[in-house]
């Protein structure tokens, strides 16, 4: 069809069921449309994105020779790749279409009908106008690289590499600790089964480190991402461990030998001590220390020592070790980068850090843990086996002062400990919770069965916990201060020991590679899911996907799904092969540029050049991503985006006032 | 009694601020009719004369809503066109109109109810400005 032909516009009003009619009058938004220049023809239909609404369309375009649509239905968001895609088999150009969003913008958000049905007639008409101006654009299949990026190596980010690898893709894990494992790694048993996480845990991790399609890069971070779906270029930091990875046999001498060794373990939640060279626990993979340079003597205090370099058999220590940058080509991108524990120290009364008998429920699960600091006695700082536990629900979550979610794993954890706590110590469990929350699959039957167990369950926010004890008889001892809601009395229990179920919060970084990976973070912290309930792994940017916590708080059944899912979605675009490049990107009229070059300093992606012989800018269409900075900066009119020129957005204007 | 309604232009977004709209809908979260969107890609292509067009035309308000500082889809068009609006401002102030009829605001694509309080601030806002005089008195 060639430009020069008259548009001829039709013009389609969904009533989405009951979403859109009947709040605003469709009928009467048709009736309006048709009476507009141009338009052929006008319809309601109740679905238009249904089979029968999109044959509508393409019937039209074929009996009547219309050149130009227009559908008044939901938001681009939505459907605009629907309708492109039927108005494109009815052989029209898929860029001869515009949508106006009447249902969320109108009928979903405004309460007076008369209102509504005016608003939708505006938009309808302002569509009208941009489409009379719209021209036909063309985009172009590129080839996709086929591998991919993971960033984080917990359970998430190991599952989606495995997956992808099992596929034949090459997969670069890319874990900022100096070992892989995450979370799950610091755990002992796992609900509901009570499965060892070791034994789930560290075969995988070593599945991850053999698999020949998965190159591990721990101790490294994401610098800068560029590029575009199937195309990312990823520059990774690989941090200095001072270790020769080539030379290392991993045998741990250089631990024993090291002289700093009082410095707080962080895979121990800070309840043992490490060296300054070291492995974060014995089972990490790699099995290759690093040097923490902060409290080496030789890095840190400048000092002489080198003992650990004295006794490498194998001449593995180098301390004049620099940062090394990678450059990874991916096709797509995983992000993994999971949570981190509430730090309950602001929630005063809780008396975490005044306390030592009160800890957080990560530090408890490094006690319970064969490999943690007392090896996996549950005992108190002196010693001895406690008699009564206290467990606090919801610490840090469901509360307006701190999180409002509920964090989802801390009831589950929290009866676990309690079941734990009954089979190793005998001791008595006291579980303080506002409501109990197990909807998983035999999550509802491990909580009966703790009850069961003699676990007591009081249902009540704690408001205090004391070092002030009501009988002498119990000094030393905490009490915990609450209301039990059921029996409406007031609960002062005297404890041996208290547990925090923090709740979960986004990773410390999570806001920085957000912003590298241009995906956006919801309220609270998380990333931002391209839609709630069809698209829960894939993000607004195409080829960017999510696995695990960084989406929001799940236990492990949860990530490791998704973390297939998200593997699920990168090969899907990996083996697909081929990526469609966007049609909307800048062009500038070199009859039109004066030469002044504003918009070389305003393209954020060094996109224009200047071609010296013409003088004139030129755009750089593989790297123009179409924001149009330079089109808003050109004082000559020359550069516009294709899609948003400017008639066709003071042609939406024009009908808008 | 025929209540005044004013005309409003809302020139937003498809990343943050068009988001949050749509947020706002699924949310059903309702505010004044009177709010007229157009969906950019970026608040950095808003060229000043898209304002002006719609001062001109007749708009009573405009408003403006993209990324925050360091979310920009693009890297940095929201500062460009903050720094660009801030001219627009100053531009409706030297020609004698009110400078509060041109707004902008950053939404995030989560944040649903943020819009819905920014629209409604802003209606009651150009509501109380009353009619706007740029398309009657400015001239270019």
């Amino acid at each position: 069809m060639s430009d020069q032909t008259k548009p001829r516009i039709g013009v389609y009003v969904c009533h989405c069921g009951m979403n859109i009619a009947p709040k605003v009058n469709v009928e009467d938004v048709a009736a309006h449309a048709g009476t507009l220049a141009h338009v052929v023809v006008a319809r309601d239909y109740k679905f238009m994105c249904s089979n029968p609404g999109q044959d509508m369309i393409i019937n039209d375009i074929k009996s009547l020779g219309l050149n130009r649509v227009v559908v008044a239905s939901c938001s681009p968001r939505m459907h605009e790749k629907t309708f492109r895609n039927a108005v494109k088999s009815a052989g029209l150009n898929p860029y001869y279409f515009q949508m106006a969003n009447v249902r969320e913008q109108v009928s979903w958000v405004t309460h007076d009908s008369m209102d509504a049905t005016e608003k939708a007639k505006a938009l309808t008409a302002a569509a009208v106008s941009r489409v009379f101006f719209h021209q036909p654009l063309s985009t172009r299949e590129v080839p996709v690289i086929k591998s991919m990026l993971v960033v984080g190596g917990g359970i998430a980010g190991m599952q989606s590499a495995l997956t992808c690898a099992n596929a034949g893709y090459q997969v670069y894990l890319v874990e900022r600790e100096p070992s892989i494992g995450g979370h799950m790694a610091k755990f002992d048993k796992t609900f509901p089964t009570l499965d060892c996480a070791a034994c789930i845990m560290t075969p995988k991790m070593v599945d991850v480190l053999q698999h020949p399609n998965i190159t591990l890069h721990t101790y490294s971070e994401v610098e800068k991402v560029e590029g575009f779906i199937g195309n990312f270029q990823v520059t990774v930091k690989k941090k200095p461990r001072y270790v020769d990875m080539e030379k290392c046999t991993g045998c741990g001498t250089c631990m024993e030998k090291c002289p700093s060794k009082k410095i707080s373990s962080e895979f121990n939640e800070g309840l043992s001590f490490r060296t300054a060279i070291f492995t974060p626990f014995p089972q990490a993979v790699p099995n290759v220390p690093v040097i923490d340079a902060v409290n080496c003597i030789v890095l840190g205090k400048n000092k002489k020592c080198g003992a650990c370099a004295k006794f490498c058999e194998t001449k593995a220590i180098d301390f004049e070790q620099k940062p090394e940058f990678l450059t990874l080509d991916v096709g797509a991108i995983i992000a993994a980068t999971g949570f981190q524990a509430v730090n309950p120290t602001h929630l005063e009364p809780y008396g975490y850090g005044r306390f030592p008998e009160v800890y957080t429920s990560l530090e408890f699960e490094r006690l319970n843990n064969a490999t943690g600091p007392t090896s996996g006695k549950m005992v108190m700082k002196n010693g001895q086996i406690p008699e009564r536990v206290a467990i606090v629900h919801c610490v840090g979550s469901r509360d307006v002062r701190h999180k409002k979610y509920c964090s989802r794993v801390c009831c589950m954890y929290s009866m676990k400990f309690a079941h734990l706590l009954r089979e190793k110590t005998g001791a008595e469990v006291w579980e303080f919770y506002i409501d109990v929350r197990s909807p998983g699959k035999l999550y509802e039957e491990f909580y009966n069965r703790v009850q069961e167990e003699g676990v007591r369950f009081v249902r009540g926010r704690v408001a205090e916990i004391t070092d002030m004890t009501d009988d002498p008889n119990d000094k030393g001892r905490l009490t915990v201060v609450a209301e039990s809601t059921l029996t409406r009395r007031t609960v002062r229990l005297p404890v041996d020991m208290v547990i925090l179920s923090v709740g979960l919060e986004p990773a410390p970084g999570a806001e920085d590679l957000g912003r590298l990976l241009g995906v956006s973070r919801d309220g609270d912290g998380w990333f931002t899911e391209l839609h709630a309930k069809l698209a829960p792994v894939s993000t607004p940017m195409n080829g960017i996907f999510l696995a695990g916590c960084c989406q929001g708080p799940k236990d492990i059944p949860d990530t490791v799904a998704q973390a297939m899912g998200a593997a699920g979605e990168a090969i899907a675009l990996l083996s697909r092969g081929m990526v469609t490049t966007q049609a909307e990107i800048s062009h500038i009229d070199p009859d039109l540029c004066i030469g002044c070059k504003s918009c070389i300093g305003a393209c954020a992606y060094s996109a224009i050049g200047f071609d010296e012989a013409r003088r004139v800018a030129v755009v750089n269409e593989a790297l123009c991503k179409g924001c149009g900075s330079c089109a808003a900066t050109c004082p000559s009119s020359s550069a516009s985006v294709d899609h948003f020129t400017d008639r066709q957005i003071m042609g939406e204007l024009e009908r808008l006032v | 009694m025929s209540e005044y309604k004013p005309k409003i232009v809302a020139l937003v977004c498809n990343w943050c601020t068009y988001t949050a709209a749509d947020l706002a809908g699924t949310s059903r979260l309702s505010y004044p009719a009177e709010i007229r969107m157009i969906r950019l890609m970026c608040t950095g292509m808003i060229d000043q004369k898209y304002i002006l067009k719609a001062f001109l035309d007749g708009a009573d308000g405009v408003f403006i809503g993209g990324c925050h500082p360091g979310d920009c889809h693009y890297i940095d068009g929201n500062i460009k066109a903050e720094k660009r609006i801030g001219g627009t401002r100053n531009l409706l102030s030297q020609f004698g109109f009110e400078p509060d009829r041109l707004a902008l605001q950053w939404i995030g694509a989560s944040e649903g109810p943020e819009f819905q309080h920014n629209m409604t601030a802003f209606v009651e806002r150009i509501t109380a400005l009353g009619p706007s005089q740029v398309a009657d008195r400015m001239i270019l």
